[in-house]
């Protein structure tokens, strides 16, 4: 499973501010408009189907506080990876 | 007052901690490493500075799980008083002592460097007999620091009074130039409703002694004499 935890909407990221700035409209990519740095986590889960293992995880990050919800968004999803 | 400094791992501010503390009439300091289950025999608790866990996941979230920390909140319940100083404050934040995120510094650096505050609210354990407005120097040594709040509940915040220290000028004002992290409306200290537990980001040990201080001043003095009585 795959854990995105990143600043709410509204909440400045600075990282995510100076890879936009500095380097991708710098390189003339001005199709890009936003870029938000955030915190990744993998996870292999044993679970019987991965609507389980979905649900393992998101009770996980609520009952740890993995994401502080007063500045935290928190996505949990199946890992696919892009590459 | 026998006042508890809790040992995490990877603190590393502890033992300023216990020594401005030792330097107060009336306050006999003691570190406690966070597993111990002694911790409620104290009047009162210290949350020092450092990187708890490698600041991973995030500052202070995995120190807000410990056993200390449980032990803590039913003390701060109770009325115990707690001060967590730095990555304390990060630690309270993480556990809901204290509400809001200390968030990375707008500057992306991590900030070390003497500041100035004001009190706000000299009515907390740790600030009373303080002027409101009166102005400390102390130094500040963060990455995460930016205080945040969603808007309604920081509204709220200021509206109970319970930002304790704001970055400021020398001159008490909280301008956009002296706010050194991108903190929200220049936040360096809030307390809890009762005003037992306070959380701030300068070091007020780091500033006890004249000695200690580029200025000779020893303003952290008057926040942590208050564990001696004073007040």
């Amino acid at each position: 499973m795959s854990v995105v935890i990143s600043n709410k909407a509204g909440v400045r990221e600075p990282e995510g501010e100076t890879i936009l700035h500095d380097l991708v409209a710098k390189a003339g990519f001005e199709q890009i408009e936003t870029i938000r740095a955030g915190k990744h986590l993998r996870i292999r889960v044993s679970a019987r189907d991965p609507l389980a293992a979905r649900k393992l995880v998101e009770r996980m990050c609520n009952e740890l506080r993995i994401f502080n919800p007063a500045a935290h968004s928190c996505e949990v999803s199946e890992a696919r990876p892009i590459s | 007052m026998r006042v508890a400094v809790v040992r995490f791992p990877a603190s590393n501010c502890d033992l300023d901690a216990v020594n401005a503390l030792s330097k107060i009439k009336a306050v006999r300091p003691a570190l406690v490493w966070h597993e111990d289950r002694t911790l409620k025999d104290y009047d009162a608790v210290v949350l020092p500075g450092g990187f708890s866990y490698g600041d991973y996941l995030r500052a202070g979230a995995i120190a807000a799980t410990s056993p200390a920390i449980r032990i803590v909140k039913e003390m701060a319940e109770g009325g115990t008083p707690v001060l967590g100083i730095c990555n304390g404050f990060q630690i309270l934040v993480e556990s809901g002592m204290l509400p809001g995120a200390l968030l990375r510094n707008t500057t992306l650096r991590f900030v070390c460097r003497w500041v100035e505050i004001d009190v706000e609210n000299n009515n907390t354990f740790f600030t009373a007999g303080l002027k409101n407005r009166q102005v400390l120097r102390m130094p500040i040594a963060h990455n995460e620091g930016r205080y945040f709040l969603p808007r309604h509940e920081l509204d709220a915040l200021e509206a109970a009074g319970r930002v304790v220290f704001r970055y400021c000028d020398d001159a008490g004002r909280a301008t956009p130039g002296s706010n050194p992290t991108g903190t929200l409306h220049n936040i360096a200290g809030i307390c809890n409703k009762a005003g037992n537990v306070v959380g701030l980001m300068p070091h007020p040990e780091r500033a006890s002694e004249g000695i200690l201080s580029p200025f000779g001043t020893d303003d952290g003095s008057l926040i942590l004499s208050h564990l001696g009585g004073a007040g």
